[in-house]
């Protein structure tokens, strides 16, 4: 019998692991609502599995999306990812060939080389199958140690992996990463040490045994190195379940029950539990949040998410988040770091009561108009945009109705991102009617936040939904606004809600470019920064949102435009306090270059009696 | 003091006067330490002037603040449900309180109370 | 060897204290960056509070003027150095000078009410500023707003530009308060007809007669006082505009439209003065405004030796206050230089 006692940690180990594994599975899964556990169980069966899979190799073993993010930082991922991955299945296969195939104790693969002593055959033994494996596992081991040696490079030289700031981890963690980093150098010294004892080993064990075999007394160092393998091994696991390397398990669960269409509800439940536990802290959503500009560190995404999976989460890091979605765009895995945080809130907030049942029956729109044209609650702040829209309409004889020309009935969405999600429904319901009854066939809004809920959430049928820059684009494209090119160079702002938010980059700068010379700034598109102004952060002061304003700023004035232009009322009106720059909404611009038509179409907008 | 005001003197219709020190003053001190910028307000009432929920009903954001500060917290639970949490009032602010923290945590420092 | 001193800015402060330091003997040299001298008293029709004509004001400061005033006009300072115990002055022309003292008198600057997009400065026709009041004022032509129409009713915004976070300018601005009442009382005396309110947050009538003014404003021309600060202003088809207020002591929103709208911008810091300062190395520049040694005890000095402050450079101040800050800035500098 293959057995020894030095494999009882690893083993043990293993054990303990898989049984927590299990109770914390069951669990979720027996939160799970009863809808989403059948999509769950379906999608096993699916062709959807295949996609799982495919993406499970893309994104736990492969880590394209850090590959994307910094070469270096990939292959770091990788090498540990796909490397162990390799050890353990070739591993199995090796130890099948001394085995004959029968069913093996777990531990004995992982341990394979101090249970089988087989001599070195040189110089031909690659190509008999021992000898192959030898070869290859010692190859992958390799592997494996270059990234340990990358990941301790890491530690002092993050600039290179593209991060500026690291995650600073607490003990537990500290733990679990020793000992998985000892993991495989321990693995090399006793595979390397009994490779010396028997002259066994692949091309590294075997030459490194060989040295140590010169120098050490490797007849009582042997032993006690297996052991030290399977002791790293079995704290390594003994920790996994409440250090970051959860994720390990855990991400591959996420990517199923996403595949499966399985989100988050009303309230966090186990979807957002398998989140948090699929968060490796691998920092990248540190160097991306612009709460460090404001000393709130401690607020991003990956210590809110800590928090929360520790239960320590407090009001205040929920609270503090500008919903920019910087870090959503550059997590490798995916995680919805702002659902979290929404979900986090509707916790913290589930004893504010609204009450809307003052909102009388509105009436009826009675004149059919083409577009209908919603300015937004910002938008009324910022009174340039809301003429400059009327403008444009009349210009283009388009048949429109202002319906929030007197003030209107918030979006929703603003009570949405503070986790209030019935009583954002409340309003949505009520604009939903009172949008309707226009029946109009578009719906056109200043104001990216509305746009971002209008689509999301309301059920307009029949109707379109399209943001003012979208819209002006069509028009030009449709020939019926005409623009005039000036001199002036402008840089182009992506507001959060518009850009992130709703995929719209390009329609914006297609039109600005018919104006103006437009500079691309360092952080623009999906890196788009955040004016700082956010309708979804909650806790922060005015002086930390003014260092968050000035610094985005600073960034965006760096081509020294003559006018920063964005196409939100908010960026606008934030930007503008920072009296840095002239600033404009698209909306603003297109009104001042356009060639007026010369036989106006007369539709004065009806102002309902 | 209620009784001796009516055995000797006039009997006062309390209900008519903010009486500071038999109002509690606990829950506007949870507000302020929750969001401190509440002592800022200067009562210019801008935030009520643009206030999206007062197109349809009596609702002031400064008047709630008033109330909270002097103590007569009653009825401010029933006023801050009725806010939209649309922001108008945190971007006009001239004092740049942070009115929509502000009426979470005051509807989360009343309603406890109320119940 | 006769001292030089050199005074930059030549509106009411610059003026006064060059004219004093001349009696004293001191040979001055006054740096104004425009054409004339004057400042921004140039461009009020009439002074609070008891409405003398602006020009009346500045030809009495100007009249007796000695001769060792030198007038450096079309000279905007843009450099100083302070070289052992003396100051090299530049201007952007090339002319450079030195000095054993200097003057601060660069004023202030008025407040851009384009800032406040949702008051509708450049946007809406009839949406004006005090500034331009005292312009029109000037002309001595009727009032008419831009549609060319007597207003029915005129408003005037107070704190426009000051006393407001969301443009960075905490201060407040002292003159806009009187200056709002003193031109509500001229627009009623131009159309008696016309219904005139001013929307206030606070009315500071600090200074000597100002109070009276204001009773007078009530007395004489009814003119009504609202308490609450304008969030916005919207045009109607006929041009005018719609207010949005809350009536504070009613605790009721109120709308209300007036044919004219008057923004009271206030002081703001002048940029350059800001940029003049950290290139000395003055440090207390709190705001844009220069911090005094000690805003009590010794108003007209600044934390380096030499370098002195005069008028509204240091905060918002009326004319008065102005020229009285500025015979004190001479002796000050006058005991520096141990005459
Ligand atoms: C709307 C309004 C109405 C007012 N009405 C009244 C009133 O009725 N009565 C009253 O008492 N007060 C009034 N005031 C206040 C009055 O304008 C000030 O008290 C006065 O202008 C302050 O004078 P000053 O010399 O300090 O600054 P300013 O008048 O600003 O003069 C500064 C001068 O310095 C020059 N300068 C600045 N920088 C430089 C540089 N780098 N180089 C060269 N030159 C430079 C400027 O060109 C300017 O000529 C009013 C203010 C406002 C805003
Ligand atoms: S949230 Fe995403 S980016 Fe941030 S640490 Fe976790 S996995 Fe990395
Ligand atoms: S959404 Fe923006 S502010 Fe919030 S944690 Fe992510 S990057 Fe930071
Ligand atoms: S706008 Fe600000 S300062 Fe003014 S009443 Fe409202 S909260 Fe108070
Ligand atoms: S956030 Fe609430 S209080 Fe503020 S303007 Fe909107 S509805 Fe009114
Ligand atoms: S003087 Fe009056 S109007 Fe001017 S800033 Fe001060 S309070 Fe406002």
């Amino acid at each position: 019998m293959t057995f020894d006692l030095f494999v009882l940690p690893f083993f043990l180990g293993l054990l303990f692991l898989l049984a927590v594994l299990f109770i914390k599975y069951s669990r979720w899964i027996a939160m799970m609502s009863g809808p989403d556990r059948v999509k769950a169980g379906m999608a096993l069966f699916s062709v959807g599995m295949l996609k799982t899979m495919w993406e499970v190799f893309l994104e736990s073993l492969l880590h394209r999306k850090m590959f994307k993010r910094n070469p270096l930082l990939g292959y770091m991922h990788m090498s540990f990812a796909l490397g162990w991955f390799l050890l353990i299945v070739m591993g199995n296969l090796e130890s099948r060939v001394y085995s004959g195939g029968h069913i093996n104790p777990p531990y004995y693969p992982i341990f394979l080389k101090f249970f089988i002593h087989d001599k070195r055959v040189l110089p031909f033994e690659i190509f008999t199958l021992p000898g192959f494996f030898r070869f290859t596992m010692d190859l992958i081991l390799l592997f494996v140690l270059s990234g340990l040696v990358l990941a301790i490079f890491k530690r002092t030289r993050s600039r290179w992996f593209g991060m500026k700031r690291a995650t600073k981890h607490n003990k537990l963690d500290k733990w679990a990463i020793t000992s998985l980093w000892l993991i495989f150098p321990m693995r090399l010294l006793a595979e390397s040490f009994t490779a010396g004892l028997y002259k066994g080993g692949g091309f590294i064990t075997n030459s490194l045994g060989s040295i140590f075999d010169a120098v050490l007394p490797l007849q009582y160092l042997a032993y006690p190195a297996w052991w030290a393998y399977s002791t790293m091994l079995g704290v390594f696991f003994v920790t996994l379940p409440w250090s970051r390397f959860m994720h390990i398990p855990t991400e591959v669960m996420l990517i199923y029950l996403r595949n499966a269409g399985i989100k988050q509800g009303k309230y966090p439940g186990s979807f957002a539990e398998l989140e948090l536990r699929a968060c490796p802290r691998c920092g990248v959503c540190i160097d991306v949040c612009q709460m460090n500009d404001a000393g709130l560190n401690g607020s991003t995404a990956v210590y809110f998410i800590r928090a929360l999976r520790e239960n320590r989460a407090e009001v205040q890091l929920n609270s503090n988040c500008m919903m920019c979605g910087r870090c959503l765009e550059a997590c490798p895995v995916g995680i919805d770091t702002l659902g979290l945080r929404v979900g986090a809130r509707s916790v913290d907030n589930i004893m504010v009561a609204s009450d809307f049942s003052y909102l009388l029956p509105q009436p009826s729109v009675k004149r059919k108009a083409d577009v209908v044209y919603f300015a937004g609650c910002m938008g009324h702040l910022t009174p340039g945009v809301k003429n400059a829209m009327q403008k444009i309409f009349k210009n283009a004889g388009v048949n429109y109705n202002f319906i929030d020309k007197d003030g209107s009935i918030c979006c929703g969405r603003p009570l949405k991102l503070a986790g209030l999600k019935d009583a954002a429904s409340k309003l949505t319901d009520e604009n939903t009617l009172k949008i309707l009854e226009t029946r109009a066939d578009l719906l056109v809004t200043s104001c990216p936040i509305c746009y971002k809920i209008f689509s999301d959430d309301y059920k307009l049928k029949g109707m379109q939904v399209m943001h003012h820059s979208v819209y002006i684009d069509k028009l030009v494209t449709e020939g019926l606004l005409t623009l005039q090119p000036s001199a002036l160079r402008a840089v182009y702002h992506d507001p959060c809600e518009l850009g992130r938010g709703s995929g719209i980059y390009l329609e914006p700068r297609n039109v600005l470019k018919q104006i103006a010379e437009v500079a691309e700034v360092a952080e623009h598109g999906v890196n788009s920064l955040c004016c700082g102004g956010s309708i979804g952060e909650l806790g922060m002061n005015s002086t930390q949102r003014n260092t968050i304003r000035d610094g985005a700023l600073k960034m965006l004035c760096e081509p020294q435009p003559d006018v920063l232009v964005t196409a939100c009322p908010l960026c606008k009106k934030t930007f503008d306090s920072g009296n840095q720059v002239a600033v404009k909404d698209i909306a603003e611009m297109v009104a001042e270059s356009m060639t007026i038509n010369r036989q106006p179409v007369n539709n004065k907008e009806l102002v309902e009696a | 003091m209620e009784k001796k005001a009516r055995q000797f003197g006039y009997t006062i219709t309390r209900d008519r006067q903010i009486d500071y020190d038999a109002n509690k003053h606990d829950i506007s001190k949870i507000v302020a330490a929750a969001e401190p910028s509440l002592n800022l307000c200067i009562s210019c009432g801008t935030c009520s002037a643009t206030c999206s929920a007062a197109l349809f009903t009596d609702f002031s954001l400064r008047h709630v603040i008033l109330l909270l500060r002097r103590g007569e917290t009653s009825g401010l639970a029933k006023e801050v449900a009725k806010c939209m949490l649309c922001g108008k009032c945190q971007l006009v602010c001239p004092r740049n309180v942070s009115t929509r923290n502000l009426i979470i945590q005051i509807s989360k420092a009343v309603i406890p109370a109320q119940l | 060897m006769p001292k030089h001193v050199i005074v930059i800015g030549a509106g009411p402060a610059g003026l006064e204290t060059s004219a004093n330091l001349a009696k004293l003997g001191i040979a001055v040299t006054l740096v104004e960056k425009e054409e004339s001298t004057g400042g921004h008293v140039k461009q009020w029709h009439a002074l609070f509070p008891a409405l003398l004509p602006g020009t009346e004001a500045l030809d009495a400061i100007r009249k007796g003027m000695p001769e060792n005033v030198r007038v450096q006009n079309k000279t905007t300072v843009t450099g100083i150095e302070a070289v052992n115990n003396y100051f090299t002055v530049s201007g952007h022309n090339g002319w450079q000078e030195k000095a054993d003292a200097i003057v601060f008198a660069t004023g202030f600057q008025l407040f851009d009410a384009r800032r406040k997009e949702e008051y509708g400065y450049g946007i809406y026709e009839n949406v004006i500023t005090s500034a331009d009041l005292e312009e029109m004022f000037a002309t001595g032509k009727s009032l008419v707003n831009r549609h060319g129409n007597k207003p029915e009713r005129i408003g005037f915004v107070h704190c426009v530009g000051s006393r407001d976070e969301k443009v960075n300018n905490l201060h407040c601005s002292k003159v806009c308060c009187i200056t709002a009442v003193k031109q509500a009382i001229e627009v009623k005396q131009m159309l008696p007809e016309a219904e005139v309110f001013c929307f206030y947050m606070d009315l500071r009538m600090f200074g000597r007669h100002y109070e009276e003014l204001y009773k007078e404003a009530q007395e004489k021309y009814n003119i009504q006082f609202i308490r609450g600060r304008l969030s916005e202003s919207a045009e109607d088809q006929d041009g005018n505009i719609v207010l949005k207020v809350e009536d504070t002591l009613l605790g009721k929103p109120l709308r209300i439209k007036a044919g004219l709208l008057v923004l009271m911008v206030g002081m703001e810091p002048l940029a350059g003065t800001k940029s003049l300062a950290d290139k000395l190395g003055l440090t207390k520049v709190p705001d844009g405004f220069i911090q005094p040694a000690d805003e009590v005890l010794q108003s007209n000095f600044t934390e380096l030796p030499g370098v002195f402050v005069a008028g509204a450079c240091s905060g918002p101040k009326s004319v008065s206050d102005t020229l009285a800050d500025a015979r004190s800035a001479a002796l000050a500098v006058a005991g520096f230089l141990k005459l």
